[in-house]
């Protein structure tokens, strides 16, 4: 028994053996690009000469880049828009699906389709839908009812949104999952207990349904702020930032400084810069999305 | 009594007006996720066996010509679609098994062996979780090119894009918290026996924990042949790139019907995938999953 209890709690070669792949995984591709970030921050480096260090160089020149406040300002655009149309669309949709008592399985299956689609497979697809001609997919469809040509993903007032509306369709299911879970946790005793006193049904979705929710729907709102923040994968491919830098995000400019082939890439310095910038912001979100989910877990 | 629970209770359907109005949003429910989720898909399935001209010239027709069959079997060797689905395939795997491997081994040492300095550790892991990866993306690829200690380049090799898919904190987390819930009797009963670390890890702990394996591992797969940006720098050989990165770089030489063909023939897999393993996908669980994606 002591024999058998002694590797237990000790720090035996068995316990490093099992930390083992973690701690080289964690160590290379996590916590060493971490700490390399913070430093190469400071640093001028083209990968040829040794790096040196230049202070804040790379901040005030990043910061003093006009494109960076162009690319703030549509990323934000890009996250209000995500918001006003974008959130309300999954917990419409869970609400009135929790209700179903049968084939519940089916709708959701059908709801959460898109999110399988790759999403270079979704954008290259939609890339069809928002053909800015008369006879694009999306273009054809609307003037059946006399609306459009609409000139989609060409138009400098229409690509953002254009780049909501496929994002709202390749990430609102799992959103849905989310919210039918939430749905069917609600105890069934309150249902009663308000039905006992007369509530009718809009009522009980009012005051019983919806505060239930209240929790998850905040952790879905700071979900979905960190998810538009990082929004890169739609106007890379859709239309690499354009036209003339409308589309142009926080990201996308990261990884230009660094890969792009228009500016020829290769400042890596201003690119580690401004992604601390915006991981700094994310983290202060993330961390506000963990308080939020133990505080809704316990 | 009511069968589920739900906002609508069974004396609430006795109302003719109550079961008019679930009437209504249903059948409205039902055809806008057939419109809106499928219709896309149906679209593009429509279009794969259609030719180019008449997708171009009339989109929403609905069935112009007849399937044309040979425009998918054109595509699959034209555009050498095979090989990029093996690749596809070996990324997925191979991504898969390192996030097991190090989820399971990580999570066993973290929840049953319990170093004293196991609390700092998971913490470290934890604290990566507020650190997105899109924003490590530059420092990763030069870790990439030059990893330290070994001093090898991972760029052009499976391994660059196997191995930073472990680093996954929710992963960990996940196993973790499963192992940390499962009856402590049963472990106990294993080590007065005398089960070793291994043999503890081999013969209670993984068998007993399906359950989350098979949500890490569907989640993991999906995830790995949904990647783009991280294959795409890190595979700069297209004879190596998964199907999800090489097709933007076909779109502009490829006639359009054998391109949707294309389109089709790379969504398939992952979506009989799903359909396949949807139960793990639909569950609560999917909450972590939809964090990660």
């Amino acid at each position: 028994m002591v024999r058998a209890m002694r590797w237990v709690r000790g720090s035996g070669p068995a316990t490093l053996l099992f930390l083992l792949p973690m701690l080289l995984v964690f160590g290379l591709f996590s916590w060493w690009p971490i700490a390399r970030t913070v430093v190469m921050a400071f640093q001028q480096t083209n990968l040829v000469e040794p790096a040196h260090w230049v202070g804040l160089d790379n901040f005030h020149r990043v910061l003093t880049d006009p494109l960076l406040p162009t690319a703030i300002r549509n990323t934000a655009v890009f996250a209000g828009l995500a918001f006003v149309f974008g959130y309300p669309v999954p917990l419409l949709l869970a609400v009135v699906m929790s209700d179903l008592r049968r084939l519940r399985g089916l709708y959701a299956a059908l709801a959460y389709l898109p999110v399988v689609v790759p999403p270079a497979v979704a954008v290259l697809l939609w890339q069809f839908f928002y053909d800015a001609t008369d006879t694009g997919v999306f273009n054809t469809a609307l003037g059946w009812f006399g609306i459009g040509p609409v000139p989609w993903l060409v138009s400098p007032h229409w690509v953002l949104p254009a780049l909501v509306i496929q994002a709202t369709w390749a990430a609102a299911g799992g959103t849905v999952i989310i919210y039918l879970a939430a749905l069917t946790s609600v105890p069934r005793e309150l249902y009663d207990a308000a039905q006992v006193d007369g509530a009718g049904v809009l009522r009980k979705l009012w005051h019983i349904t919806l505060p239930h929710l209240r929790g998850i729907m905040l952790v879905t709102l700071i979900l979905q702020i960190i998810g538009t923040a990082q929004v890169f994968l739609e106007p890379y491919l859709f239309t690499d930032g354009g036209p003339d830098n409308a589309s142009l995000t926080v990201l996308l400019l990261i990884y230009n400084y660094a890969f792009g082939s228009t500016t020829g890439g290769g400042d890596y310095g201003d690119a580690t810069a401004l992604s601390l910038m915006l991981a700094v912001a994310l983290a202060l979100l993330s961390w506000l999305y963990f308080r939020l989910t133990r505080s809704w877990s316990e | 009594m009511t069968e589920s629970n739900s906002f609508v209770s069974d004396d609430d359907l006795r109302r003719p007006a109550v079961r008019a109005v679930r009437r209504v949003l249903n059948v409205l429910l039902l055809a806008f996720l057939v419109v809106v989720a499928l219709g896309p898909l149906l679209w593009l399935a429509k279009s794969a066996v259609t030719p180019a001209q008449e997708t171009l010239r009339r989109p929403m027709s609905l069935w112009p010509s007849g399937p044309d069959w040979s425009i998918v079997s054109d595509a699959w060797t034209s555009l050498d679609l095979g090989r990029y689905l093996v690749n596809t395939v070996v990324i997925a795997v191979g991504s898969w098994a390192v996030q097991m491997l190090v989820a399971t081994t990580g999570g066993y040492a973290l929840s049953v062996l319990r170093p004293s300095y196991g609390r700092f550790l998971y913490g470290a892991v934890l604290v990566t979780m507020f650190v997105p990866t899109v924003v490590l993306l530059v420092p990763l690829y030069l870790t990439a090119l030059d990893v330290p200690l070994v001093h090898v380049s991972l760029v052009d090799t499976y391994w660059g894009a196997f191995l930073p898919a472990g680093a996954s904190a929710f992963n960990v987390a996940l196993v973790k918290r499963f192992f940390d819930n499962l009856p402590s009797e049963v472990i106990e009963a294993a080590r007065v026996d005398g089960a070793g670390p291994v043999r503890l890890f081999t013969s209670i702990v993984l068998p007993m924990s399906r359950p989350v394996l098979g949500v890490v591992s569907v989640f993991a797969l999906l995830a790995a042949w949904k990647d783009f940006i991280w294959p795409l720098l890190v595979l700069p050989d297209p004879a190596k790139q998964p199907i999800s990165v090489r097709l933007p770089a076909l779109a502009p030489v490829t006639p359009v019907d054998t391109f949707l063909a294309a389109l089709l023939v790379s969504t398939a897999l992952p979506i009989a995938f799903f359909l396949v393993f949807q139960r793990f996908f639909l569950r609560s669980e999917g909450i972590d999953g939809a964090v990660k994606g």
